[in-house]
């Protein structure tokens, strides 16, 4: 239990590092010209969704890749369901410590992620689809029930997929994004301005 | 083999040729625009998509609503800037609808006509004094230190008064209050004006009431706001604890809205705690529930400027289910104060030719689908012409309400193109879209921005504000933005 914690704490470090590199390279990006052109973009162009040539968030990965393993282990996964809005099913491994809203995005799955995965923003809310699932993971904290609150179609087993963190005992869970459109239209729900 | 080549290639160019552009275009650049725009691009591989907007700045209300020390809201600009920067869409920046070029023109030259320009005016109270000095709308202050362009010389005295009044305790409000509260070196490391941050450091106010009609079980701010202005360094908080006490309506109404209960948590814990520093700090912040304001009065010493608020308390009235209504008891309070600052909602502006609902300050509509009619018949639409954000539903929500508006809106879009409604054969000019829409400008001389050009504002913004510690330095001006986008 402790030893879990304690992976627990290290990734959720590692994940903050990561995020607080994404941003600052983003910004770096962005600023440092030669000769007019931007140096790196800080997009990757991947194509994402239904065809549409979107160029994609690059996510600094959170987990060491296979061939910079040190032990030369095998990188160790999890199988996680996200089923979509129209009910489909898409099945995928994520590695331990990734976020589902990183993987999800890796994956082609639309979900969406305004804020990038900084606590600012609700859109990458998920349902966790089993009570037992949900109870391993740690209870949100204040500032996750905070964009909660504001989360549609909000259930007794959301999350925000940013706040999700791939371990071991998650293996084999099911993550529901919603659908957005019905819970607009039915539950006349209206939040303040931001 | 040669022959069957020769086919394939003469079906695929007959199949490029066959399938025409849906021109569409967007007024406005904000998140209900940007929305729109991305999932028509999804939606419609057939879809060019303009976005107009009639600053030289993308992005709406991100760039000049949300507020300098809350960056993480704004990091989806980079979302929206994939978007503008899809090869099926443009930004034409510096396009005023409605002067620049007019609805009818518009839908012309388009097949879909998105109208997402929100709300840029603001609901008035209606009552005497209204119209003194050192009274403004919470909006035009935030424009201003946020480097809104039409805001540049708004410059509020915040230099003659110890007291801020603030009508309103949404998010908005909070947001105000936070900036008139928070320490000068926190907001310095923001993208805070430089002119507001100067105002800011000479500010005189020490005291900042923050009131409402109804109780704090109806507070209409969110927990993370809220938690905020709590949390700012060496500033007392004042709620009265009688203030605090429930009816059974009112813990109805908190049974069925996590959103309040939290909210209320939070103020209950803030007036019943007592922090180290309690009542030491210079500066405080007063929550004050059920009042509403009656009207201004006129200092004796200055002339033409407000001196205090007069109040009249209220109490709650169920008018549906978990709904209660705020309505005057008939007893007044005066609270005296230099600068009075009108949080209480905005208001969209209709232009020539637009179905408006003047009641509700919206256009009239069936999920997105322009209704001719303000009032009458609920089937009668204006052909290919749509509303997202805050001019369909009014204005309120987060920048994500806006994702869920913009998908009904382009379901409203897809299905009337399936119907057949849209793209008339009948038609006898085809429309050209943007092509057509620059010659227009061009012809008037209006000076479009693109997003490349954007884009050199942009790092022009980050360039500045690199040399003085913060994240950018917002050209505030008409006359730069314009510089800088045509340099």
């Amino acid at each position: 239990m402790l030893n879990s914690r304690i992976a627990r704490a290290g990734a959720w470090m590692v994940k903050e590092l990561s995020r607080r590199k994404s941003i600052s390279n983003y910004r770096a990006g962005y600023t440092q010209r030669i000769n007019g052109q931007y140096l790196h973009p800080p997009w990757s162009s991947t194509r994402l969704g239904l065809g549409g040539m979107f160029q994609k968030p690059q996510y600094l990965s959170t987990v060491a890749t296979n061939n910079t393993s040190e032990e030369g282990s095998e990188q160790k996964t999890i199988s996680v369901t996200f089923v979509d809005k129209d009910g489909e099913e898409k099945q995928i491994n994520v590695p331990i410590g990734m976020s589902m809203l990183e993987a999800a995005h890796e994956n082609d799955i639309e979900l969406e992620g305004a804020c990038e995965g900084s606590l600012a923003c609700s859109t990458c809310h998920v349902i966790v689809m089993d009570v037992e699932q949900y109870n391993k993971l740690e209870d949100p904290t204040d500032e996750e029930n905070d964009m909660l609150d504001l989360a549609f179609g909000l259930t007794e087993t959301s999350r925000l997929g940013c706040q999700v963190i791939a371990k071991p005992e998650l293996d084999g869970i099911r993550l529901a994004i919603p659908a957005a459109t019905r819970n607009f239209a039915v539950d006349g729900h209206v939040p303040k301005p931001h | 083999m040669a022959i069957f080549q020769a086919r394939t290639w003469l079906c695929r160019s007959f199949s490029t040729l066959s399938s025409k552009p849906l021109h569409v275009c967007v007024v406005g650049s904000g998140p209900a625009g940007f929305y729109t725009a991305e999932k028509m691009l999804k939606e419609h591989q057939e879809a060019q998509v303009d976005i107009i907007d009639r600053l030289p700045t993308p992005f709406g209300l991100v760039r000049s609503g949300v507020a300098p020390d809350h960056p993480d809201t704004k990091i989806v600009i980079n979302q929206f800037s994939r978007v503008a920067q899809h090869e099926r869409c443009s930004l034409f920046g510096n396009v005023t609808l409605g002067s620049s070029v007019s609805l009818s023109e518009l839908r012309e030259l388009y097949h879909v006509v998105v109208l997402a320009y929100g709300a840029e005016s603001d609901r008035s109270l209606g009552i005497s004094g209204e119209n003194l000095k050192g009274i403004h709308s919470a909006r035009e202050f935030v424009w201003w230190y946020n480097g809104h362009p039409d805001a540049r010389n708004f410059n509020p005295d915040l230099k003659s008064t110890d007291t801020a009044v603030i009508l309103g305790q949404g998010n908005v409000a909070l947001d105000v209050a936070r900036i008139l509260l928070r320490p000068i070196t926190e907001l310095a490391m923001t993208d805070i004006s430089n002119h507001a941050l100067a105002a800011l450091e000479e500010s005189s106010i020490r005291k900042v009431y923050l009131v409402g009609r109804r109780g704090p079980a109806q507070a209409a701010c969110t927990a993370k706001e809220l938690r905020e202005v709590l949390g700012i360094h060496n500033l007392d908080i004042k709620i009265q604890e009688t203030d605090l006490l429930l009816t059974p309506a009112d813990e109805e109404e908190l049974k069925y809205s996590r959103i309040q209960r939290r909210v209320y948590e939070l103020l209950s814990k803030a007036a019943t705690s007592k922090p180290a520093h309690a009542g030491l700090n210079q500066r405080e912040l007063h929550f004050v529930f059920f009042r509403k304001p009656d009207s201004f009065q006129e200092s004796k010493d200055r002339i033409g400027y407000v001196s205090s608020v007069r109040f009249e308390k209220t109490v709650l009235q169920g008018v549906g289910p978990r709904k209660q209504a705020a309505v005057g008891t008939g007893q007044f309070e005066d609270t005296i104060c230099g600068l009075v600052l009108k949080s209480i909602g905005y208001r969209s502006i209709p232009v020539h030719g637009l179905p408006f609902d003047n009641q509700r300050g919206i256009v009239p509509n069936n999920k997105g689908r322009v209704l001719s009619d303000a009032s009458g018949n609920p089937t009668l639409f204006e052909e290919g012409l749509y509303v997202c954000g805050w001019l369909k539903r009014g204005p309120t929500g987060i920048i994500a309400t806006n994702l869920y508006c913009a998908e009904e809106t382009v379901s409203s879009i897809s299905e009337d193109l399936n119907k057949g409604v849209l793209v008339s054969p009948s038609s006898t000019l085809p429309k050209q879209g943007g092509e057509d829409l620059r010659q227009l400008l061009h012809d008037r001389n209006v000076k479009t921005v693109s997003f490349s050009d954007w884009e050199k504002i942009d790092s022009e913004e980050k360039r500045r504000g690199s040399t003085i510690n913060k994240p950018r330095e917002k050209l505030a001006t008409w006359e730069e933005l314009l510089k800088t986008a045509s340099g």
